[in-house]
């Protein structure tokens, strides 16, 4: 089914403000109709819990600081079974507590988003440093096939824009989304535009209608809510479309996976997005998203100044991964970098994709991706194929 | 059946998955007589369960909104749904080793919130599910499949728990003595708070296999001399008390 889509006032006062990235998070939220937030506290990811405490307050939501992050996650989803827009934000350590917890929101189809500020891992790590380690987390840290959303955001402005943008897709696709922001983003204070208007879009629901089946095509179900006398029943077992269990039939489990799984999949052309910068005549490409894509900017002007043409691929979906706009991109390229915060994700997608060798750059030392480790990186490259 | 159980029921899914004997299907023939008994509207109630044969007792059996969760976690999902709508009447029933073993932690800090909801206990004193492992309640000295030569630990008393975590009403009854169970659970259901019932159900396929009480009525029986009213266990000696199990009510507020 389709979701419906309003246009309301922006709960935020519109204009100019200049905030940290886990403010505009926060901001974003609300922007987009937020009215649940539960969460536990951690390094980098705490101020948004901090500022959603007034927010929520201002705009009659709920707040709830839980006892820990499973309870968090299971606290939100059951508010999203309630009928609310439902948030939690975190960090590495949280959200490793959050996998089983993600698979249940998978497969009851339950609209949460996420906002995970990464930080240096594994364990605990550096709790106060950068890191983008988490990419592979979301997509396959909880067992079994499942897919979710995920989006990199590289300004503040955008983590307010993405952090809405997560709410829309959740709620069209009945998915978990997550925002995969990193502390450098997180704890930048830059500038944000409130809009005037905001779009919201809201979950599909048709009273009577089944909560896990379609014949609808895009293969997103009615989504109703507790209270409504539509005697709901949820699990986390295989069910079929009413929401029986069926945890013995083989059919109902195939269909029930391949439509979860085909939900996002088949719609990845719809969601995915990309940018990309001087890449018309560019000889080497490098793929970036989040904090490292800022730093290849400066790579980029350095090495186009030399008269070495370097261009950028910003995905800002991660998940479903812009699999046709890098294609297209990398038609022609010679030499392809990926600079990241983590030893090594987002490239072995990129070599999944493109089937051709590419140089992944990673950096791993807890600090915010350098300029120099691209430049380096580049340079190296440029050395050995002359 | 009375007629009220067949409305409140799907009919559609019995017989039960339970063994003959298993106290989980005397308890949910409780829970909807005080249910009833409360004048609870069935409209506007959410159950709640984890993972378990005793999480089975709302769902799929009941005509009513339900959220099947994960082993553990049933109160963290009932306390977003109740903040989320405060007019959801919200009841979580699971077993001993969801409440308080996996999920101890979320069912001391609703107690401790005083979150409005009632927490029922199916507490058969070991995981029925799985095939008869310990459970924090299994008794000292108690077979199971992971203590075969007797459980060497302390068991948890979990009114006790939920008492020194805050709860507004904590009672426990067993499964046969029924009319005392249903006031009981009207009670927990009518309270304003955090309420907690402790419902000690048989589990004859795996405790009472390993225990040597076989059958409902081998239960039954232990029970006459097990279980004694908790204001006359109040005064015994603890050498008297060894060898009881007290029942009644923990806190009324
Ligand atoms: C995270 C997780 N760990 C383990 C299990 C396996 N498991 C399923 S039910 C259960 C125990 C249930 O015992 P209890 O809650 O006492 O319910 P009973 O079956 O005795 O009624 C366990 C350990 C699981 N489902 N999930
Ligand atoms: S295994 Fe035990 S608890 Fe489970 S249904 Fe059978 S008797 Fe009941
Ligand atoms: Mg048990």
């Amino acid at each position: 089914m389709k979701h419906t889509i309003e246009k309301v006032k922006s709960p935020i006062k519109p204009g100019e403000y200049f905030l940290m990235g886990d403010e505009a998070s926060a901001d974003g939220a609300i922007a987009a109709g937020c009215n649940f937030f539960a969460g536990y506290p951690i390094t980098p990811a705490s101020e948004i819990m901090v500022r959603m405490v007034h927010r929520l307050r201002e705009t009659d939501g709920s707040f709830i600081q839980m006892e820990d992050e499973i309870g968090s996650i299971c606290a939100m989803i059951g508010a999203s079974w309630a009928g609310s827009k439902a948030m939690t934000a975190t960090s590495g350590p949280g959200l490793s507590l959050m996998m089983e917890g993600l698979g249940y929101a998978a497969i009851t189809e339950a609209p949460i988003v996420i906002v995970d500020v990464q930080r240096a891992g594994p364990a605990t790590g550096q709790a106060t440093r950068p890191g983008s380690g988490d990419v592979f987390q979301v997509k396959y840290g909880s067992h079994g096939d499942y897919e979710i959303i995920a989006l990199s955001p590289w300004s503040v402005q955008e983590v307010f824009d993405l952090t809405l943008e997560a709410f829309n897709l959740a709620e069209a696709y009945r998915v978990p989304v997550f925002v995969l922001a990193d502390e450098s983003v997180g704890h930048l204070r830059e500038r944000v535009i409130v809009p005037e208007e905001v779009e919201r879009w809201n979950r599909p629901f048709a009273s009577g209608a089944p909560p896990f089946d379609t014949d609808d095509p895009n293969g997103i179900p009615s989504m109703p809510a507790f209270g409504q006398g539509e005697h709901l029943l949820v699990t986390g077992s295989t069910h079929d479309g009413k929401g029986y269990r069926k945890t013995q039939d083989a059919a109902t489990h195939e269909k029930l996976v391949k439509r979860l799984v085909g939900k996002i999949r088949n719609a990845a052309d719809e969601i995915s997005r990309c940018e990309t910068y001087q890449t018309d005549d560019a000889d080497i490409l490098i793929v970036a998203y989040g904090f490292s894509a800022r730093a290849s900017l400066d790579a980029i002007s350095e090495f186009r100044s030399k008269g070495v043409k370097v261009g950028l691929f910003r995905p800002v979906t991660l998940w479903p991964f812009p699999e046709k706009g890098l294609l297209e991109t990398a038609r022609g390229v010679k030499h392809i970098v990926v600079p990241e915060m983590n030893y090594g994700q987002v490239s072995r997608e990129v070599e999944r994709i493109l089937h051709r060798e590419i140089t992944a750059l990673p950096q791993v030392d807890g600090e915010g991706m350098r300029p120099g480790t691209i430049v380096d990186g580049i340079e190296q490259l440029i050395g050995r194929a002359k | 059946m009375s007629q009220s159980l067949y409305n409140h029921l799907r009919l559609n899914v019995f017989p039960t998955p339970y063994c003959p004997g298993c106290g989980h299907g005397i308890l949910l023939g409780a829970v909807i007589r005080a249910m009833d008994d409360a004048g609870i509207d069935w409209e506007k109630t959410l159950f709640v369960s984890g993972i378990g044969c005793a999480a089975w007792i709302p769902s799929p059996h009941l005509m009513v909104d339900t959220l099947h969760t994960l082993h553990g976690r049933p109160i963290a999902y009932a306390t977003g749904a109740k903040i989320a709508n405060p007019d959801l009447n919200v009841i979580v029933v699971s077993g001993d080793g969801d409440l308080s073993a996996i999920g101890g932690n979320h069912l001391i800090h609703a107690a401790r919130r005083d979150l409005g909801i009632t927490v029922i206990c199916a507490n058969n004193r070991i995981y029925g599910m799985t095939g008869g492992q310990a459970a924090p309640t299994t008794p000292c000295g108690a077979t199971t499949q992971t203590t075969p030569w007797g459980d060497e630990e302390r068991p948890f008393d979990l009114c006790n728990l939920v008492r020194g975590a805050g709860g507004k009403f904590v009672a426990r009854h067993t499964v046969f003595q029924i009319r005392n169970l249903i006031k009981t659970l009207s009670t927990a259901l009518s309270t304003d708070g955090f309420s907690f019932v402790e419902a000690l159900s048989p589990c004859p396929t795996h405790y009472g296999k390993l225990n040597k009480i076989p059958t409902l009525g081998d239960f039954q029986d232990l029970m006459k001399v097990q279980y004694i009213d908790k204001r006359r266990w109040d005064k015994l000696t603890p050498e008297d008390r060894k060898e009881k199990i007290p029942t009644g009510i923990w806190r009324e507020e």
